[in-house]
């Protein structure tokens, strides 16, 4: 039974995680951990700074659109 | 044994494929179930990914699942990212998908859905996926480079220059069609236009809702925005009812283009979490969710196809379009069978997320034949409906007059069945005064989709609230696509401007921002213009453009795929990109030449404008013009229609020239001379 929980939470990561990315948020929780393994020295943004960052990085350099 | 056994499902795969592709196409004069294409489509789909794209992964690429990707050599937790394959699969195919597939089918149906259909498909399995997976696999490769980058690095600097001028004009021309669309969908439909205007303060309340009450929850705003959404489509039904409100919101296309113009304008310079981000999310999750329940409902309605499989207007004398089924299918229909803005997509964000290179074939061949399979969701949809209902829809009043009376006499005259009465019955169910001629995709692909989901959800009742439904789903992501393209387009222009006078390269600079943005919606909002008060509709003069565009953009793709393969010795195998490229620029090339040249007025832009200057000349006016300067100004048009199709032939034949010269460079080398980064297993001077 507990098995089939934490596949349905796996499942419901993924696709939260998917529906993120489809509008070029990645995932937070694995910036966080990639900055506290990596650069434990330097502070890691905000999740308001770090969306604010990724919506610069989808829409202000010269993108674009789809067909 | 076991490895002969493991081909047996395959084997059943196959036979069920071409046994409903022969049901297909051997069908004459009977009806036939719409499954049959979804089972062909399918089976085709599942065995040439099982073995064309695992034979280029193998052989062609030689992928190695133990290479560094670029997201493993410069993980930063924000761009480069190791991202499980199947929510990088979601993010790749959101990217590439969009009104493309949608469109161009619709409009090929003028020839019956079997042309179409087979193209879809050959050009998918052969052509589309191909030139997708080959591109990724090469950004890949180059540290998730851009298209404009690897042509540079690969073909040279110039080749690299006249290949990013070409892809600013494509955004100008995909610009222009695409809001051309929304402007057909929408002209004299009080309730379509109220409800997507509603999508902007919509939007507006999504943004500061984001910013400053719940900042991050994008999940849940989204699900705010959609009932809002619902909402807004229950109130335009009110609106297009009440005598009051109705009229204001009852606007002509030329008032719409201007509307559009000044829209896009305004939301191009506003900061991107206002209005963009959020009419980002909306039509994103709204755009995939209705491609999966449309397949669905595809799939629980088994809809007949009532369009024939192959009509009289193969020969060239369609009204949607002009010209002879060569090459001008083969360009109406771009994406869902090979579209080159999916190059610049495939090196763009997903090659830089990549977490093993074996991955790239399920997301890029994967992802496009999922693509490819909206395109053929979209030909079913525009084939379910009756035959007469589509050429009402999308032949131009010069043809069908204005009336349900005489749109019905042409159509008759054709041999398809329809009175006026069903015209006239058919608007009422979808809650529109008119439905004759919208051309352009959307308003047909509405009406199917409608037909469709009423078959399930409500019955005729609620098929005025799925028509509209269809057509804020295509306005909305059109819309996002308008803004985020001018905005885009803004900065390719400040850089090319920037080239001459300095200060203008300045993205933060407020005068540069305004006048690069206003002249790249001057650019697009010009042709939408034109194309609105066509009297032929404009799309039928500006679909092909478009579609030549596109189509000359995965040509210089596959050139690129083609010298990378050369490059590293493999040239063996380069037919895999060298037999579509070779299809593409025959098709790009002979319509560019016959779009130019051909002495069809309603194909060739020069005969057009020969035909309207020996009437200025004997002193008659030809609609649309009603004044001698308006006779200049369609014959000026022509010109410049004629000096573009010749820029796009001129562009594609540069780069097949320099493309050609490196592959032969590369021929004589000993040696591969590609400019992959090394994988670290890889010693020194032992590339590869």
């Amino acid at each position: 039974m507990s098995g089939l929980k934490s596949n349905l939470s796996r499942f419901r990561g993924y696709f939260e995680q998917t529906a993120r990315l489809m509008v070029g948020v990645p995932d937070y929780d694995t910036y966080l951990e990639h900055m506290r393994t990596r650069h434990p020295d330097q502070p890691a943004m905000t999740y308001p700074e770090f969306l604010d960052n990724r919506l610069e990085a989808r829409y202000g350099a010269g993108k674009a659109g789809c067909c | 044994m076991a490895r002969i056994l493991n081909h047996v499902p395959w084997l059943f795969f196959a036979v069920l494929g071409a046994f409903a592709l022969g049901t297909v196409a051997l069908a004459r004069g009977e009806t036939i179930n719409a499954l049959w294409l979804v089972v062909a489509a399918v089976c085709t789909y599942l065995v040439s990914y099982r073995y064309y794209s695992l034979f280029i992964a193998t052989r062609v690429m030689r992928l190695d699942p133990a290479r560094p990707t670029p997201a493993m050599r410069h993980n930063d937790g924000l761009d480069y990212v190791p991202t499980n394959q199947y929510v990088l699969f979601g993010h790749h195919f959101a990217a590439i998908a969009g009104a493309g597939p949608l469109v161009g089918p619709v409009l090929a149906a003028q020839m019956g859905y079997l042309p179409g259909m087979l193209w879809i498909l050959a050009g998918v399995v052969i052509a589309g996926a191909v030139q997708d997976f080959m591109i990724l696999f090469v950004s890949m490769r180059r540290d998730g480079r851009s298209l404009g980058e690897l042509i540079k690095a690969e073909l040279g600097d110039i080749p690299g220059v006249i290949a990013l001028f070409g892809t600013f004009m494509i955004m100008v021309i995909i610009l222009a069609v695409l809001a051309l669309v929304v402007v057909k969908a929408l002209t004299n439909s009080p309730w379509g236009f109220f409800t997507v205007a509603a999508t902007v303060p919509i939007a507006l309340f999504m943004g500061v809702y984001m910013r400053f009450l719940r900042p991050g929850r994008i999940g849940e705003i989204s699900v705010i925005g959609f009932f809002l959404l619902i909402a807004a489509i229950l109130l335009g039904g009110q609106v297009a009812q009440s005598e009051t409100l109705a009229p204001i919101f009852t606007l002509t296309g030329v008032q719409i283009t201007w509307i559009l113009i000044g829209y896009g304008f305004v939301a191009s310079v506003l900061p991107v979490w206002l209005l963009l981000a959020p009419r980002d999310y909306l039509s994103t999750f709204l755009k995939v969710g209705t491609i999966v329940l449309l397949a669905l409902c595809i799939l629980l309605v088994a809809p007949p196809m009532k369009m024939p499989s192959v009509t009289r207007f193969v020969d060239g004398t369609g009204p949607v379009w002009s010209g002879s089924l060569f090459p001008f299918l083969f360009i109406t229909i771009a994406c869902g069978a090979v579209s080159g803005f999916h190059a610049l997509i495939s090196s763009g964000t997903t090659p830089k997320m990549v977490e093993n290179e074996v991955h790239t074939r399920f997301i890029g061949y994967g992802g496009m034949l999922t693509e490819s399979f909206v395109a053929i969701m979209a030909l079913v949809a525009a084939s379910c409906i009756e035959p007469g209902i589509y050429f009402a829809m999308n032949s131009p009043p010069a043809v069908l007059g204005t009336t349900a009376e005489s749109a019905a006499q042409v159509i008759n005259n054709w041999g398809f069945v329809i009175t006026p009465e069903m015209i006239t019955q058919t608007a009422q169910d979808v809650g529109e005064v008119s439905i004759l001629s919208r051309a352009g995709g959307a308003p047909t692909l509405a009406v199917g989709m409608a037909q469709i989901f009423s078959d399930l959800f409500g019955g005729k009742a609620m098929m005025a609230f799925w028509y509209h439904f269809a057509i804020l789903f295509e306005a909305l992501f059109i819309l996002t696509a308008v803004d985020a393209g001018t905005r885009a387009g803004r900065f390719m222009l400040q850089d090319l401007l920037g080239v001459f006078f300095k200060p203008l390269q300045r993205t933060a600079s407020w005068a540069g921002n305004l006048i690069a943005t206003g002249l790249c919606v001057a650019a697009w909002g010009y042709i939408l213009y034109q194309g609105v008060i066509d009297p032929l509709g404009g799309i039928n003069t500006f679909w092909p453009l478009f579609g030549i565009s596109n189509q000359m953009l995965a040509g210089i793709a596959l050139i690129l795929a083609t010298v990378v393969l050369f490059r590293m010795k493999r040239e063996r195998y380069a037919w895999v990109t060298m037999v579509p490229a070779t299809w593409l620029l025959i098709c790009t090339l002979t319509a560019g030449v016959q779009k130019v040249f051909h002495s069809n007025p309603a194909i060739g832009f020069l005969a057009h404008a020969e035909r309207f200057s020996t009437a200025a000349e004997e002193g008659r006016l030809l609609a649309p013009a009603t004044s001698m300067e308006q006779m200049r100004q369609v014959i000026f048009n022509d010109y410049l229609d004629a000096a573009l199709a010749s820029l796009f032939v001129l562009v594609v034949l540069a780069v097949l020239i320099f493309g050609i010269l490196s592959c032969l460079k590369a021929l004589r080398s000993d040696r591969p001379t590609t400019r992959e980064i090394p994988g670290d297993r890889v010693t020194a001077g032992a590339a590869e």
